[in-house]
């Protein structure tokens, strides 16, 4: 068992002892989807909205002051985290914005709009081509579709081989790459994907890469320097932290070369009627008055996960999804869409139960108390890759226990007795 | 327990030997929905007649179906119901469907108009899986209008869409 007390833990989580359908202890396993938040979360949030409330980067007022250290406060202890700069973490509402700040930037450069500096680097054209995965979720699909149905670049993309891994040996990398986006933990699969593999892959051709990071750092240590990234996103209500805050990381200079994507007021360097200059990032993408108690909540929310330590957190949820994977595959009838191997893997587990479909599986476990996903997961081009219009996933946090993992598989048998094929 | 209240023995019964499944010809219009929150999918046909006052009748219902117990047995369901019904009565029946399982429990179903359909009164409650019992009627009543909007009387050639 890990050092961890998860005992002690959940009591800093008033959502996890309420009971759902007719008293049932809840046992929460969609942290995949959100996570619930410890109290340090929440009473950070409520005790800057009591003390120190104000629009940051305005106005000279007390409040003004301390409310901005607060906002820049909370971006430090973020950026250092994921082993970032506070200069190359953005703000955004979630990671989905993230994502579409770098796609529009890019988008921008590529209609002439920005010095010809960005316009060389960053434009995209009908001779350009976006590598992306047949395993992303859509927040890191579409935005691509979209840049380049705008720009007339191409989309192309890694297939997924039965076992759930990357197909690293069919490669669309080419000399006509301009980026490589793709998730560095699967949202359905659970798979961890070799990051610094596909980054030398991207160096050399010169494309930038981008990761989606929103499976992996709530769950391990992850150092975006280290891994040598260009981009990456991830958000706040998956890692503790509030809904309504994401962040994007950026690499200081590509920063400070890409045009902006939303416009208006903070993000300027100087306005008159002819047109504006902007400020450098990460003001240039945080247009308007920002989320503020948001970001001192992630800051709380990072400085809870700091405390447990992102190993033990990694090392506790490793327990759990090597339970969960072992106990499911126990249970005739079910079978795992993923890696079952616990080799480059996190805490995803999605599976099928045989003569069931997901939806009615999730709501037998729904009336056990069991809160899981059911569907397509927002990877919908990878279920179709499985021939499967829907799983049922189960998603692990640092506060879950496994007796949760019991309750799980428990349920999936009442699933299957309920519906007759046990 | 809850759940027997959604998942009735007949309901569980529709969904194990769904009633009027498969595609068949001839129809007057065909309709594909979705459910793009978990992506299930119908595609239903609808075959009209004309009874002796010229009223248009629901001849067949026919589908393909990928979805839930909910989804298939409310198909099902339907299909028994409105086939062999004059296409305003079918409305009629639609429309107590849809008032019943989005009134979150708190409307009575009027079992002469919903026949056995009442069962997906539990369904209500649970607003995630109104859709899923929705899927299927959503597309008679797309195909109808479809049906309906086409200028000939009831064509018999099985062009569809």
């Amino acid at each position: 068992m890990s050092p961890l007390d998860v005992a002690k833990l959940r009591a800093d989580f008033p959502l996890l002892s309420r009971t759902v359908r007719d008293n049932r202890p809840l046992v929460y396993l969609d942290s995949g989807a959100t996570s619930q938040r410890p109290r340090q979360v929440l009473d950070a949030e409520r005790a800057f909205l009591e003390q120190h409330n104000a629009a940051v980067h305005r106005g000279a007022h007390q409040l003004a002051e301390e409310a901005t250290d607060a906002y820049e406060s909370a971006r430090a202890r973020i950026a250092a985290f994921v082993g970032a700069r506070p200069n190359e973490v953005v703000f955004t509402k979630n990671a989905t914005e993230g994502i579409n700040l770098v796609a529009y930037s890019l988008g921008n450069a590529s209609i002439g709009a920005v010095d010809a500096y960005a316009a060389a680097r960053f434009a995209l054209g009908p001779d350009d081509e976006i590598v992306v995965t047949e395993m992303e979720h859509h927040a890191n699909l579409v935005p691509w579709q979209e840049l380049c149905r705008r720009t007339g670049a191409t989309l192309r993309w890694f297939g997924v081989t039965s076992a759930g891994r990357l197909d690293l040996d069919d490669d669309p990398i080419s000399e006509h790459t301009k980026l490589v986006a793709f998730s560095h933990q699967s949202n359905v699969l659970g798979t961890v994907n070799p990051v610094k593999e596909l980054v030398a892959r991207a160096r050399a051709v010169g494309a930038l890469v981008l990761l989606d990071a929103c499976q992996s750092v709530p769950h391990s240590p992850v150092d975006l320097a280290e891994l040598g990234v260009d981009f990456a996103v991830f958000s706040g209500h998956k890692m503790l932290g509030p809904s309504g805050i994401g962040v994007l990381y950026g690499r200081a200079e590509l920063l400070a070369a890409m045009p902006p994507f939303l416009t208006g007021g903070s993000m300027i360097e100087l306005v008159r009627m002819e047109g504006s200059t902007y400020a450098p990032p990460p003001q240039r993408f945080e247009a308007g008055v920002p989320m503020t108690s948001q970001a001192v909540g992630l800051a709380a929310a990072v400085d809870y996960l700091n405390s447990i330590g992102m190993a033990t957190v990694a090392e506790h949820e490793r327990e759990l999804t090597e339970a969960a994977l072992v106990r499911l595959a126990d249970v005739p009838g079910v079978r795992i869409v993923g890696p079952t191997e616990l080799v480059s893997r996190g805490g995803a587990v999605s599976f099928l139960v045989e003569g069931v479909h997901a939806h009615d599986v999730g709501q037998v476990l729904d009336d056990r108390g069991v809160a899981v996903r059911v569907g397509h997961h927002c990877a919908w081009p990878l279920h179709r890759r499985f021939g499967v219009a829907a799983t049922v996933r189960a998603t692990f946090a640092v506060y879950n226990t496994l007796h949760e993992v019991d309750a799980l598989v428990d349920g999936v048998r009442a699933a299957q007795t309920f519906f007759g094929v046990g | 327990m809850r759940l027997s209240q959604m998942y009735q023995e007949i309901i569980l019964d529709h969904y194990r030997n769904p009633h009027g499944a498969g595609l068949r010809e001839p129809f007057d219009a065909e309709s594909f929905q979705i459910n793009p929150t978990c992506g299930d999918e119908v595609t239903l046909r609808v075959a009209l007649k004309r009874d002796s006052t010229g009223e248009p009748v629901v001849a067949d219902i026919s589908y393909y179906a990928l979805g839930c117990s909910i989804s298939q047995a409310a198909t099902s369901m339907l299909t028994d119901l409105v086939v062999g019904c004059t296409v305003a009565d079918s409305m009629h029946i639609v429309g107590a469907f849809k008032h019943m399982v989005q009134g979150r429990g708190a409307v009575e179903p009027d079992e002469d108009v919903l026949g056995d359909a009442v069962a997906f009164a539990g369904v209500a409650k649970y607003p995630a899986r109104v859709k899923c019992a929705l899927l299927g009627w959503m597309a008679y009543q797309d195909a109808v209008a479809r049906a309906v909007e086409a200028p000939a009387g009831p064509s018999q050639n099985g062009a569809g869409r």
